[in-house]
């Protein structure tokens, strides 16, 4: 995430989408921060809430290589307390499906023996595949 | 008739949008229309020159601009065709701007239809609208003042330095407002005892200020230059032609409540003055706290005590009538309750406590002589955590608006801490620090050089104890990472909200506040001074929160307003008013309850509705109530409403 910011992509494809996605005016941010403080796993983050938004704000695709969309818990804090409304998690979570529209898949599941299968919650295998699946 | 249409471009604003060639093609060929004809800023200069210049050449008798609303420039045009002669009342703006251009950006064909029916709506009105004179009325040369903070005191001075009389009616038992309660005033560090206790003194002896302390509006009737205002001056239960304001009644009072003066962190007595630089200086009863009045019998220790005998438990509030030609509105401002901020614990928590509170902590002459100490132990605080936007720029849970004052408040409050606490350390949390006056930046740097305040970029997500200490959970955008501190104390530095109170005393006065409750003014950029209502201004931080010194300029510029309207024995108004068809009307009262002027009345003799031209401000009302049209609005007649009706509706 080091070098400069590159704004060519300001006005892309790239942020059409994640609005189309996810239903969220990201320009409203003022980048108060108040998602960042609120996030109860932004310890575990590599980047914070706020510059995610930022970000995707300035059409960077760096943020489908950051792990803060797949840490974060759809615990809601963030969209709880933005001052503007903003719905972060849905924001985290058309990021993810964005990902996951590539179709690269890094859980086979014809490698997973049928034992396994069987003591695996369905929930487990089903949060796997939305989880595990593009992080780079 | 020969009718001239001009049809303005705005700039962009209208030619944007709309087609003006087409406008100027249809229009053309209206019935009566003489000369069209296009300009790109009809209301500058050149513009104007040009309507005078075609109202000689193609001798027009009415004249249509078709331009914005006219409540911005209808005034101009009417007076620029009255300077070559053609009555001012035979001029009508068609309002294309923001009843079509501004509304239908996106479709400039179907918004061009509409302005064309616009256009000719107003044309066919103007060629019925009879020519007219102004009413003229004479005024009472006196001046009605609300409310005595800076901002009431400011106006009041300056208009009875003028030679006005002013009545000057302040709700609290003493003048001062919001600012005496200020430990300093940024970026000067000037204490308001200084620089406001003489401007209080002076109301006080000024020949021209009636001072009215402890008092409410309650009723207002008229209208501008001849207002009727209704004053209720509350029961202090204290004779203050004999109170010396000594204080002794105080000292032997039993009774203590929370005082307002210092926003809870002391406590006053139930009889009392409000601060030792009050004015005026008398001392007033609570009556929901002392015990004589809430049990009607016992105590009285203050009477016995009174060397002035001016204790008077039957004293009974009464209603004083004063007439006067102009109101200035200076209500002021209140700051949000902590306790709504919740996530922050406030109201919850002894040591979260409002900015305004910690101005009475911090200041010389407050409770605790200037020492800071925190209210739940008295200790002093050695970490203070400052929360900006506490409330403010928050449209999802708060106030949408920024609240102007905090950042630099907020800077001088942490710069007053060091100050008091050398050894102690400040954190400010801010979205953005914005220092817009005089000496502000300069001020901003001198607290960041000498108070070595840690700024931290980032709002707050909450404020919770742990292990007997206040938790403040924070984020440092600026490099990325979460920020927690135990915090001593927290200033919460909350949203500015409206005066309590001022929805009511906006009705009293018919004038309007948005929604917030700030007062509205009669147009945010060229009338901020003035409401809606003809003769009654806004000064101070009532229209929005501002500080002193832009409170005091606009005060000082609400004075002038009412002076320039007072200058003269005698004011023009719109003669665009009510008139009644005697052979018509039945007497039904109808138009009597729909008029919130008081103008109409039925005359006992006749039976038939009279007006009060002079209450009379040309609403409307009373035409849309009456049954058999027989009371209409001079040049908005039935028969002219039906013709523009069937324009504008026509397919």
């Amino acid at each position: 995430m080091k070098g400069s910011l590159i704004l060519k992509k300001v006005n892309s494809e790239f942020i059409r989408k994640i609005v189309e996605v996810s239903g969220v005016n990201v320009f409203a941010c003022y980048q108060c921060g108040r998602c960042s403080a609120s996030c109860p796993l932004v310890e575990e983050m590599d980047i914070l809430p706020n510059q995610m938004v930022r970000l995707v704000q300035l059409g960077n695709e760096e943020v489908l290589n950051t792990a803060t969309p797949w840490i974060c818990a759809t615990c809601f804090s963030c969209t709880a307390r933005c001052p503007l409304g903003i719905d972060i998690a849905k924001l985290a979570e058309a990021l993810r499906s964005i990902s996951l529209r590539k179709n690269i898949d890094k859980v086979k599941i014809n490698q997973i023996s049928f034992g396994e299968l069987m003591k695996l919650p369905q929930i487990a295998l089903v949060s796997n595949f939305r989880k595990n699946t593009s992080v780079s | 008739m020969r009718v001239g249409v001009f049809v303005c471009h705005c700039g962009r604003n209208i030619a944007g949008t709309l087609n003006i060639e087409k406008i100027k093609e249809e229009v053309a060929k209206h019935s009566g229309v003489v000369h069209v004809e296009d300009y790109i800023f009809m209301c500058s200069d050149p513009g104007q020159k040009l309507i005078r210049d075609r109202i000689k050449e193609k001798n027009l008798d009415a004249v249509v601009v078709s331009a914005c609303s006219p409540s911005l420039h209808e005034k101009t045009f009417r007076n620029n065709a009255a300077s070559v002669g053609l009555n001012p009342y035979k001029v009508e703006i068609a309002n294309i701007r923001e009843w079509a251009s501004w509304p239908h950006e996106g479709k400039p064909e179907e918004a061009t239809e509409k302005a064309i029916k616009i256009i000719k709506a107003t044309v066919e009105k103007v060629k019925s609208n009879i020519p007219l004179e102004p009413l003229s009325v004479p005024v009472t040369r006196k001046v009605l003042v609300i409310g005595g903070g800076i901002a009431g005191i400011q106006a009041s001075l300056d208009i009875a330095n003028a030679g006005l009389e002013v009545y000057l009616v302040e709700k609290k038992p003493s003048i001062g407002g919001k600012m005496a309660q200020f430990s300093e005033t940024f970026p000067t560090l000037d204490c308001p005892q200084c620089i406001e206790t003489p401007k209080m003194t002076e109301v006080a002896n000024h020949p021209n200020i009636h001072l009215y302390a402890y008092s409410e509006v309650v009723d207002v009737s008229g209208f501008v230059g001849n207002f009727k205002v209704k004053v209720k001056r509350k029961a202090t239960y204290v004779d203050w032609n004999k109170c010396t304001g000594c204080s002794e009644c105080a000292k032997v009072c039993p009774v203590k409540v929370s005082s307002e003066y210092d926003v809870g962190v002391s406590q006053r007595k139930a009889i009392y003055i409000m601060f030792p630089q009050a004015v005026p200086n008398k001392a007033t009863i609570d009556p929901e706290h002392c015990l004589r009045l809430v049990y009607g019998k016992g105590c009285g220790l203050c009477a016995k005590t009174c060397p002035a005998g001016a204790i008077n438990f039957e004293q009974k509030e009464k209603i004083e009538e004063i007439d006067v030609g102009a109101i200035i509105v200076a209500t002021g401002f209140d700051v949000m309750d902590p306790s709504l901020l919740t996530e922050y614990g406030g109201g919850k928590y002894k040591d979260v406590i409002s900015a305004l509170q910690f101005e009475r902590i911090l200041a010389p002459s407050g409770p605790t002589g200037g020492k800071v100490v925190r209210p739940s132990d008295g200790k002093e605080p050695k970490t203070v955590v400052f929360v900006q936007c506490a409330g403010s720029r928050d449209p999802e849970h708060y106030m949408p608006y920024c609240s102007k004052v905090c950042c630099m408040y907020t800077a001088k409050q942490a710069l007053l801490y060091k100050h008091a606490v050398p050894n102690g350390h400040a954190y400010v949390f801010y979205i953005d620090v914005r220092t817009d006056g005089k000496g502000y930046e300069e001020f901003y740097e001198r607290v960041l050089r000498e108070a070595e305040a840690t700024y931290l970029r980032g709002k707050v997500a909450e404020i919770y104890k742990e292990d007997g200490k206040l938790k403040v959970l924070g984020v440092d955008t600026l490099t990325g990472k979460g920020v927690e501190i135990n915090a001593d104390l927290v200033v919460l530095a909350t949203a500015a909200v409206p005066s309590e109170g001022i929805k009511e005393l906006a009705k009293v006065l018919r004038i309007q506040t948005d929604e917030y409750g700030w007062l509205k003014e009669a147009h945010l950029k060229l009338r901020p001074l003035e409401t809606a209502t003809s003769g009654i201004f806004i000064a101070g931080a009532a229209q929005f929160i501002r500080d002193i010194t832009d409170t005091v300029s606009h005060a000082s510029g609400a004075a002038a307003k009412a002076l320039s309207l007072l200058s003269r024995n005698r004011i023009e108004r719109e003669p665009l008013v009510a008139e009644v068809n005697e052979e018509i009307c039945s007497g039904c009262g109808n138009c009597v309850e729909a008029c919130t002027y008081q103008a109409i009345k039925i005359d006992p003799e006749t039976n038939i509705a009279k007006i009060n031209t002079a209450l009379c401000e040309g609403c409307g009302a009373c035409q849309a109530s009456c049954p058999s049209a027989a009371i209409q609005l001079t040049n908005s007649y039935k028969k002219q409403l039906f013709e523009m009706i069937s324009i504008l509706a026509k397919e």
